[in-house]
């Protein structure tokens, strides 16, 4: 009988261990540490981004493109910054640190219901019912992954939620979901590791003669996940999870609390080789008392975890290499509503840039007096996604094919917004 | 010493391969397809001709009959929500009754044992699809989930056709926790959908869930995709504005429960009689709008109850809505044949036809004659050719007839798709207890916390959410080594695996037991060679030998996917 032998494991591997030998457990261990001696010159190679996704649909017109006087501009003041433009005043700290960040005000989208602006933003494609798109973090990480043989973690990590999955590219591209905490459940078997491959081994063997008869690619996509959680399990690359492990003064200067431990795991992730983070921060969907709300939570938050990060990334040398990407699903209504609220806008509303190259310290494009037109040029989740593809280096005529057999161009040929690259 | 072991515990199973039979019948070969049967049920020999006609048009040959232990199996999981005991099982490939596929049907929605089970399984399936998988979780919840549980599983058990169901969803007042006075358990759905936004979301699910409508952007914006138009939702949204949800304190510590009600509704203007709401333009401009069904039917203007129930007259223009036979059909569709007629299931508006018009509307006209009975739909369905083909693929359908690629479904062969996490949960029960699921209030409690892990909601108020119970590596690593599963490995009396050991059956009856009890087949030969291989590399440990093969089968595609 034929079996196939999980992918890390030599055809002896897999015979001595199914003998019950334990010979080999000292090398397996010790593969691990080399790797972690390591770590450090991995960090240096290739390129990641990490995703701040502001789930329900931030005010960017009270953030980023705030109009004092207007009748829409609501309470807040702009401040001026380290950069050539002004942000709103209750992000003190990141405005020490816009010259890393590029605001784009003039972005213009159709799609202000939550399920499809999630979908569109992550995607660049509008939501269609006969094709799943991938994410930007599944494109993303199996472009970059490649550069990464070493990377025994999953190439996609999502930390706080659970952005948008793999689309067509497969499952064995899904975003690794995990909490803020870095808890990864049921991460260990309990066994020796001659226990666990030999039942690998058997489960391999069903899989096999289950994948073999046919039946479609949900199988075989099973088995895939299955070889990566394998590797996860075995993995010294783990700690890269545990936040805790920082010092006391980092851990301060994210901010003690969900989004600011998430971002400081992200560099965690991306110092250990991880092409792709993204970090979930909810709680924009503002229908109702907008302003005490983002004053007193949303901004503050946001504020010293946003620029703990990019401070982090330069002094590790990161930052060059490693995109910062600041979106939600739409903005908001320029109109404060009766609820002193705002609700969705996808029209005129904007986005931010950092990192691998982006040109810091702008605005690109801007919005009419009140905030409810983009002027000029407007962008869209694709010009957004074709940008980031060009800061990391991706060449934008690469091509996917869909399960279909239809061709995909990546970032659904959107066009790279030159002013934002150096 | 090791090696003589080792060499006894092969030759064991070179014996037992040399004496293996060919398979046992009905339950591991495929059959080849006959004749369609239709049970002289005129709807199942409706599905049965009108896909046909589909293939025929396609060009596509359907792939042949699912064996009985595998048509078995999908019956089990789709109509209870588990797998079959291997008695089941067995009792079921070993008749050799012409008729047992109906017998099979008949038992498991009949009056008989399983009425209970197919209450609760389908009970649970309706809370999910009324409020999501994290409702009733949610911080200051006034979802009761137990409670609408509850009240689905006596409108089950008590064959409440769906038309009453759905008024009774639409219209109930009452209070959310059982035990309370006034308590009606079918006002979960709405209670935390009526207070916040003016009742959007109480609009939102109710036109999405029972008559395929998603109107939710045309809350603020007139719909880029279909015909919704802000006007239409805000004279749907029109119809709960007598309702509030109150917070009731029951005197403990707890969070208390909440009562439904409607009341006089004075509307946005002055007059009580005329009670219009407003809703804003985009440029800021108030319009104003009174409740107006989906058709166009008026109600009464007044906001009185004295003058006029808005909950009662929308669930009864619901009720006899069009929308909603083909809706449940479609939803109903997809839940046993994998997909449905339009993707997603509950859009079904004029921008998304339906890949079977045809059998669509002639299913749901069937479903309405036959006052909206839910089990004779279910009947129909799991007697219908397309349900007893294979998953297995052939040169005709393998990528012409695969909704993962884009292409629309033509169902010539069953579709792989992976068990809900509650069904999965249930499953590992059978599969380790050989025995129903408890209906008991701590294993529901149990199960909840268990599936509590999965859920994701997203961040934003109209309560999205995800589950990372979707074969992605966190699923994995749960089944690899969680909890579920390390006590599903347990020898003690009353667990499969003590019955597998200690026995005095044949070594090639044990093996064949797990297999049927994870997988509904047999061994296959490859199979038992592994098991001989597991025996030696536990030094002929037979406990341990056989955990690590149960194991085996419990983590692989075949027992997770249902096919």
């Amino acid at each position: 009988m034929r079996t196939t032998v999980p992918s890390g494991m030599t055809r002896r591997h897999f015979l001595t261990h199914l003998a019950g030998a334990s010979t080999l457990v000292a090398p397996a261990l010790m593969l691990g540490s080399t790797l972690r001696v390591h770590a450090h010159d991995l960090q240096r190679r290739g390129k990641s981004a990490i995703l701040l996704w502001m789930g329900g649909g931030p005010s960017t017109i009270d953030l980023w493109d705030l109009k004092p006087g207007a009748p829409t501009g609501g309470p807040f003041r702009p401040i001026s910054t380290s950069g050539d433009v002004q942000i709103c005043e209750h992000l003190p700290l990141l405005a020490q640190q816009m010259h890393h960040f590029a605001v784009i005000r003039s972005m213009s989208t159709r799609e202000a219901d939550h399920e499809r602006g999630r979908y569109y933003m992550h995607t660049g494609y509008v939501p269609n019912p006969n094709i799943e798109h991938p994410s930007y973090g599944a494109v993303l990480a199996h472009e970059l992954a490649p550069q990464r043989q070493d990377l025994e973690i999953p190439p996609f990590v999502t930390v706080g939620g659970s952005s948008v999955g793999p689309g067509f590219l497969g499952m064995a591209w899904a975003p690794f979901a995990v909490s803020s905490d870095g808890q990864v459940r049921d991460l260990s078997s309990g066994l020796g590791e001659d226990r666990l491959y030999q039942r690998m081994i058997a489960l391999d063997a069903i899989e096999n003669q289950f994948i073999a008869q046919q039946r479609g690619t949900v199988a075989t996509d099973h088995q895939k996940v299955l070889k990566k959680t394998l590797a996860l399990m075995t993995s010294a690359q783990m700690t890269a999870f545990q936040v805790n492990q920082e010092p006391e003064p980092v851990r301060q200067q994210y901010g003690n609390n969900d989004f600011g431990r998430s971002c400081l795991m992200a560099r965690r992730l991306v110092e250990q080789g991880v092409p792709f983070v993204e970090v979930d921060f909810g709680g924009w969907d503002n229908h109702q008392n907008i302003f005490p709300t983002l004053k007193d939570q949303r901004l503050p938050t946001l504020d010293r975890a946003m620029s703990a990060l990019v401070v982090d990334l330069e002094q590790r040398g990161l930052l060059a290499d490693t995109a910062i990407i600041w979106m939600g699903e739409f903005g908001r209504t320029p109109r404060i509503n009766g609820d002193a609220g705002r609700d969705h806008w996808a029209r005129a509303w904007s986005v931010v840039l950092g990192g691998a190259g982006i040109r810091g310290g702008i605005a690109v494009g801007q919005t009419n007096e009140d905030g409810t037109r983009a002027l000029g040029d407007t962008y869209a989740a694709e010009d957004l996604l074709a940008t980031v593809c060009r800061a990391l280096g991706i060449s934008l005529e690469t091509t996917f094919t869909s399960r279909d057999g239809r061709p995909m161009k990546i970032a659904n040929s959107g066009k790279v917004i030159d002013a934002v690259l150096a | 010493m090791r090696s003589g072991v080792i060499r006894t515990a092969l030759g064991w199973v070179v014996a037992l391969v040399a004496i293996l039979p060919g398979g046992r019948e009905g339950m591991g070969q495929p059959l080849r397809p006959g004749r369609a049967k239709d049970y002289g049920l005129p709807p199942v020999a409706l599905i049965n001709q009108q896909i046909r006609q589909g293939w025929v048009e396609q060009g596509l040959r359907p792939s042949d009959l699912a064996p009985d232990g595998e048509w078995c199996r999908r019956l089990f999981i789709d109509v209870l929500g588990r797998i079959p005991t291997v008695e089941e099982l067995r009792r079921f490939t070993a008749s050799r009754d012409g008729d047992k596929r109906r017998k099979l049907v008949d038992e498991l929605l009949g009056a008989g044992s399983y009425q209970e089970e197919f209450a609760r399984h389908w009970a649970a399936v309706w809370t999910n699809v009324l409020i999501g998988r994290t409702g009733g979780s949610e911080p200051n919840s006034l979802t009761d989930r137990a409670g609408l549980e509850q009240y689905l599983r006596d409108a089950l058990a008590n064959h409440l056709p769906y038309d009453r169901l759905v008024y009774d969803l639409v219209t109930a007042q009452g209070t959310t926790r059982p035990g309370t006075d006034g308590f009606h358990g079918a006002v979960n759905f709405l209670v935390m959908k009526v207070n916040d936004d003016k009742g959007a979301q109480a609009a939102a699910a109710t036109s999405r869930v029972f008559l395929g409508l998603q109107v939710q952007c045309a809350q603020c914006h007139n719909h880029p995709f279909n015909e919704w138009k802000q006007r239409k939702f805000w004279e749907f949204n029109a119809f709960f504005r007598q309702t509030r949800a109150v917070r009731r304190e029951d005197g403990g510590d707890g969070p208390g429960f909440a009562e439904l009600i409607d009341e006089d509704f004075s509307g946005e203007g002055s007059t009580p009689q005329e009670a219009e709401i407003y809703y804003e333009l985009r440029n800021g401009q108030l319009e104003v709008a009174y409740p107006v069904f989906v058709d166009g039917t008026a109600i009464s203007r007044s906001g009185r109850l004295q003058d006029v129930r808005r909950r009662e007259q929308l669930g009864r223009l619901i009720v006899n809505s069009p929308l909603l036979e083909r809706t449940l059909v479609n939803r109903l569709w997809a839940h046993f044949l994998g997909h449905g007629f339009t993707r997603p299931v509950d859009d079904m508006g004029p921008h998304n036809a339906p890949c079977h018009p045809q059998l669509l509307d002639d299913l749901a006209a069937a479903f309405r004659q036959n006052s909206c009975n839910l089990r004779d739909l279910m009947r129909w369905i799991t007697l219908s050719q397309p349900y007893a083909l294979s998953s297995r693929s052939n040169s005709t359908n393998a990528t012409r007839d695969d909704p993962t690629r884009g292409e629309t479904p033509k169902f010539s062969r069953f579709y792989l798709r992976q068990l809900d996490a509650e069904v999965l949960y249930e499953s590992l029960f059978v599969a380790r207890t050989q025995r129903p699921p408890a209906s008991s209030p701590e294993h529901a409690e149990a199960r909840q916390r268990w599936l509590r892990q999965f859920a994701v909601a997203f961040g934003n108020d109209e309560g999205g959410e995800a589950t990372t119970f979707n074969g992605t590596i966190p699923q994995s690593l749960t089944m690899f080594n969680g909890e579920l599963v390390r006590d599903a490995l347990a020898i003690q009396p009353g667990t499969i695996l003590h019955t597998a050991v200690h026995n005095d059956w044949k070594p090639l009856d044990r093996i064949h037991y797990v297999f049927e009890a994870g997988l509904a087949r047999p061994a296959t030969r490859d199979e038992i060679n592994l098991a001989g291989q597991l025996l030696a590399a536990r030094e002929g440990d037979a406990s341990e030998a056989f955990q690590d093969l149960w194991w085996a089968v419990l983590n692989s595609n075949e027992f997770i996917l249902n096919h």
